[in-house]
């Protein structure tokens, strides 16, 4: 029984285990579910995108065939259920709490953005809940919307919540205004742009579902819900709104299709079926159709921010001030305070040496959908602006793009930021050099002067990112306004045969855990992949947890391989009487047990039935069984960073952008599975071009309609429009955590718009040109350009 | 998606029984009204399949006319041997609509009956005098496409087969909609008869042959100052009227040019 240890090894580009029942349409997710007695919902969602309720006609639906129950806003109320928590508390800077307009599940009296939902319906079937949801008639009165930051904040703005003035949640800074006005005053260069970050949809393939069960006989609620963090739901279902008691609340998402984010929160309308399903006792089911989707999954960035960098006559960067808007939408969302500043502003020194930076950040309340966490979630946004400012640094001194950055590194780790965060470690000027030759950045000019033979216009774009990530930890985040814990846990059952299971609180969405969490315990037990699980997203199974968002997966895989460090040390204590040696003369390599004092061996199969069989080992001393749990708690961020350089080619007669070339350097310190890392920053350098190039949530300035709700008018990134990608990892292991990674999953959505953007502007000979640059924009600049 | 009756007709007659007698609604691909009725804006009480007839699949050379079938998709004539032999510009027209999934639903006869303002189709019947062949009459393209998502069909009337002359001498230049994939301007450009044609889809008001413009191709003048009546624009969320007006011009000179 002596097996030959057939493990794979940490680091190497093992194939997705989960990606068979994928791609044969065989993943299980919430709407595939149907329950016994199934019933559905359907919500009336508000046309309006600023206005009062002044009526509500349930009689006619409610006789309607099938209609169970409708529900409204007020029910909600007098039934005592809580508004939405907003997760994150700031202060502004005169010493007020945030102001938050109350949210509740259903609207009460007045909607404030399109979508909105007033009303739930439930029937038997979705298509009575949809016939009746529609019959409800609402009477409205008309207000004035606001969609803009400025619009908001203008002096005639309607105000959204009546109590909070200037529509403004609050007016926040971070870092020494006094020391940046000093850097300010002595530099002999300052150079000033204001920019847009645009509002963006996530769109994760599979919409927003839930099937909430409630058994009126045990008082157990079960819900089924597309989430990033279901264990965490658990918590905020029992003891933010009271839905049930935690441990009689199973909180369960299975096959979870993309999140980016949109998955992490707190919606309205979960919070309401989950209510429903108390009140009719049976299973309610709601799927989001697309519309819904566009409509009111949380949105992502919207600032609009005037930023300033001093540099001294040789380039330096001596200071930054930001003074930034951010639309949160009609509510504050979960993270919706967090995201435009700790996620934001503490990351606005780059990964640039600038003695003082001081930030503003106002967050502004308008009539639409609310903002939230999306695929990096404040760090782009922060990239997007000292990246763009950078760069028209270099271009107003007339230096080299890739020189000024060169020139500012921060060359010393760990290295404290003036805005907050301490730097774990990195190699900056190792990672520009690794994408300029990539790119050949020599070798710009003579393509640029092909290009140009052939009549089109080619820029080249720089962009350094660094970000924070792989968060906890949860000390430090409780000192920035956090509530929760951030740690990860992980159970590592080994069975008596051998094979094991890894229960984790971290949840793929796509992320591939499965395929890189089991390559921990392979590399460490040397047992093969296909006998190891990787079980997620059921509180009835898993023990606790905090989800997956902010590229923390690195968290979970270290209590995985602390949990994995247990048991071979188990193993070990039972080794020692197994083989009849000292503790400290057993070894455990490549799967066996071995020891230079005996001629013994234990392959690690054999251990598991020792543990079990538990006749080879005084019990009273050793426990019988092979489990271990880790709760890691990571003492620092992690701190990935990269130099992205990218090719534009346009054509002066159409304004089209295509994208030549796009080199990416990342640090992501140790890789656990190259080719999942490669397919993380394929996804989010898409994302980041669409952004640049073609996505854009746009409400209509006067009715407060989003323009761009469906994919026939949202530009979405398609594999043809994107080049084939050049990436290099160079890295410098991480100390945050004990398996040396760094998070990759927003890496490349945060690094690529400036990257885009630094290249259409380099092309075009311009300043600025605002995401997305579409082809009429581009165009009217090429137009501009001619006519001088 | 509201409540409806489905037909699965195993006739062309019985096809049109269902759809005269019984009010039922042609389904010819779907590709834009499953998406309508899924969005609840349309509420017919019974769609009737086509797609299934086999008589209204495949084409056909009849002399010197490419006779494509009402119920063909698009990647049937994107592929067929046939349409690529003798209007090969049909069949790259064909290969570029949506994406594959839409062209291995979509059908030519669902298009042009449709008669969307951005369509692909309607520009090739319009430059290559297409005929339209209904269960009831054949139609010429210049009068079939009245005006945007309307045509001359009249109730029930179902499009049988689209016939085009055989054509080597034609070219489809498409700048797409970067979301939606339709023409945000396209251009079918041809010589025919020794004219030049040029239909225009995307402008906003339904297809148009912009005849200023053939005129000045064939008198050796520059499209970039013959005359194109505003009227046929409109701007939205995408495009200003003034952009799609410089476009239809860029669009059209590269369609010509890529003719010869």
């Amino acid at each position: 029984m002596n097996i030959a240890a057939t493990g794979v090894k940490f680091g190497q580009s093992v194939k997705r285990q989960e990606d068979g029942r994928f791609l044969r349409g065989k993943g299980k997710y919430v709407d595939d579910m149907i329950l016994p007695g199934q019933l559905y919902a359907a919500f009336v969602r508000s046309p309006m995108a600023h206005a009062r309720i002044t009526g509500l006609d349930l009689d006619g639906p409610a006789g309607m065939p099938g209609v169970r129950r409708i529900l409204t806003g007020q029910e909600l109320v007098d039934a005592g259920l809580p508004a939405l928590p907003c997760g994150w508390a700031i202060t502004s800077r005169d010493g007020e709490p945030m102001k938050v307009g109350v949210r509740n599940a259903l609207a009460v009296d007045r909607v404030r953005y399109v979508g909105e939902p007033i009303a739930l319906v439930v029937a038997e079937t979705q298509a009575q809940a949809r016939d009746a949801a529609e019959a409800v008639m609402v009477d409205y009165e008309d207000l004035p919307a606001s969609v803009d930051v400025l619009d908001a904040t203008a002096d005639s703005a309607t105000l959204i919540h009546d109590e909070i003035a200037g529509n403004c949640a609050f007016d926040w800074e971070l870092g020494d205004e006094a020391a940046a006005d000093v850097a300010f005053a002595d530099a002999a260069h300052r150079i000033a742009l204001t920019l847009r970050n645009n509002r963006l949809v996530p769109n994760a393939i599979e919409p927003r579902a839930i099937n909430a069960q409630w058994d009126a006989g045990s008082e157990e609620l079960t819900v089924y819900m597309t989430h990033q963090n279901p264990i965490g739901m658990r918590m905020f279902y029992a003891a933010a709104f009271g839905l049930a008691s935690e441990h009689k609340l199973r909180m369960v998402s299975p096959d979870v299709g993309g999140g980016f984010g949109s998955k992490a929160h707190n919606y309205p309308e979960e919070v309401a079926v989950t209510f429903a399903s108390k009140l009719v006792e049976g299973p309610v089911k709601w799927t989001a159709d697309r519309s819904e989707a566009f409509l009111t999954d949380a949105h992502g960035r919207d600032h609009l921010t005037d930023v300033e960098l001093a540099l001294d006559s040789e380039g330096r960067f001596l200071g930054l001030r930001a003074d930034t808007q951010a639309n949160v939408g009609a509510y504050l969302s979960s993270s919706g305070s967090l995201v435009p500043t700790y996620m934001y502003a503490t990351m606005l020194s780059g990964q640039y040496a600038i003695p003082a930076i001081h930030a503003r950040v106002r967050a502004i309340y308008s009539n639409t959908c609310p903002v939230d966490a999306y695929r990096g979630a404040g760090r782009p946004e922060a990239s997007y602006v000292i990246e763009r400012i950078v760069d028209v640094a270099a271009r107003e001194l007339g230096i080299d793009p890739a020189e000024i950055r060169r020139r500012n590194f921060i060359r010393e780790f760990p290295y404290q930021t003036p805005v907050v965060y301490e730097y774990d470690s990195g190699d900056y000027e190792k990672t520009l050099d690794a994408a300029l030759e990539l790119a050949d950045y020599p070798g710009f000019a003579a393509r640029k002067a092909e290009s140009e033979a052939r009549g089109k216009l080619r820029g080249i774009g720089v962009a350094a990112y660094v970000e924070a990530c792989g968060i906890g930890p949860s000390g430090k985040l409780a000192k920035l306004g956090g509530g929760a814990g951030m740690w990860e846990s992980a159970e590592v059952r080994v069975h008596p045969v051998g094979t094991v299971e890894v229960l984790t609180g971290a949840h793929s969405h796509g992320q591939g855990h499965a395929t890189t969490f089991a390559q921990v315990v392979s590399d460490r037990f040397g047992v093969p992949m296909e006998n190891i699980s990787v079980i997620q997203g059921d509180t009835a199974r898993i023990q606790a947890g905090t989800g997956t968002y902010g590229s923390r997966a690195s968290v979970g895989m270290s209590a995985t391989l602390r949990a994995c460090n247990q048991i071979i040390e188990k193993g070990k204590k039972i080794a020692t009487h197994l083989m009849e040696v000292d503790y400290d003369a057993v070894e455990f390599d490549d799967g066996i047990f071995s020891s230079k004092d005996s001629n013994v061996t234990i392959a690690f199969a054999e251990m598991a039935f020792a543990a079990h069989a538990a006749s080879g080992f005084p019990t009273d001393e050793i426990e019988p069984g092979l489990v271990a749990t880790s709760f890691f708690d990571p003492p620092e961020f992690t701190y990935p960073a990269g130099v992205y350089v990218c090719e534009v080619e346009i054509d002066p007669d159409t304004g089209t952008v295509e994208v030549a070339s796009f080199c990416a350097a990342d640090d992501f310190g140790n890789v656990a599975n190259p080719m999942i890392v490669e397919g993380q920053v394929h996804g989010g350098v898409t994302q980041g071009i669409g952004q640049a190039l073609w996505e854009n949530a746009l409400y209509d300035p006067d009715t407060g309609q989003l323009m761009s709700a469906s994919f026939m008018d949202y530009g979405m990134p398609r594999a043809g429009g994107v080049p084939d990608y050049q990436l290099v990892f160079s890295g410098t292991p991480s100390p945050s955590n004990p398996l040396g990674m760094k998070g990759c999953g927003e890496a490349g959505a945060i690094g690529s718009p400036p990257a885009i953007i630094n290249a259409v502007c380099n092309a075009l000979g311009v300043r600025h040109v605002d995401m997305p640059a579409t082809p009429e924009k581009i165009w009217r600049l090429c137009q501009q350009k001619e006519a001088n | 998606m509201y409540e409806f009756t489905y037909h699965r007709p195993g006739s062309l007659e019985e096809a049109r029984k269902l759809i005269s007698e019984d009010d039922g609604q042609p389904l010819s691909g779907g590709q834009t009204l499953m998406p309508v009725l899924r969005a609840r804006l349309a509420m017919p009480t019974a769609l009737v399949d086509l797609t299934r007839l086999e008589e209204l699949k495949g084409v056909n050379l009849e002399g010197d006319r490419v006779v494509i079938l009402g119920a063909t998709t698009h990647a049937d004539v994107a592929s067929n041997a046939l349409v690529r032999e003798h209007c090969p510009a049909l069949a790259e027209l064909a290969s570029g609509i949506g994406d594959p999934q839409v062209r291995y639903r979509g059908t030519i006869g669902g298009s042009v009956a449709n008669n969307d303002p951005a369509a692909c189709y309607p520009t090739a019947c319009l430059a290559l005098d297409a005929e339209i062949r209904t269960d009831r009459r054949s139609i010429p393209a210049r009068e079939f496409f009245t005006s945007m998502f309307d045509t001359a069909l009249e109730h029930g009337e179902i499009v049988t087969a689209v016939s085009f002359p055989t054509c080597q001498h034609a070219h489809y230049e498409k700048f797409p909609n970067p979301a939606s994939r339709f023409a945000l301007i396209a251009v079918f450009a041809a010589k025919l008869g020794g004219q030049t044609r040029l239909a225009v889809t995307g402008g906003g008001t339904g297809v148009f042959r912009w005849q200023e413009g053939e005129q000045a191709a064939d008198s050796g003048g520059s499209l970039a100052a013959a005359a194109l009546s505003e009227a046929y624009f409109t701007g939205d969320l995408h495009a200003s009227t003034e952009y799609r007006m410089h476009l239809t011009r860029v669009i059209a000179q590269r369609a010509l040019t890529a003719l010869g």
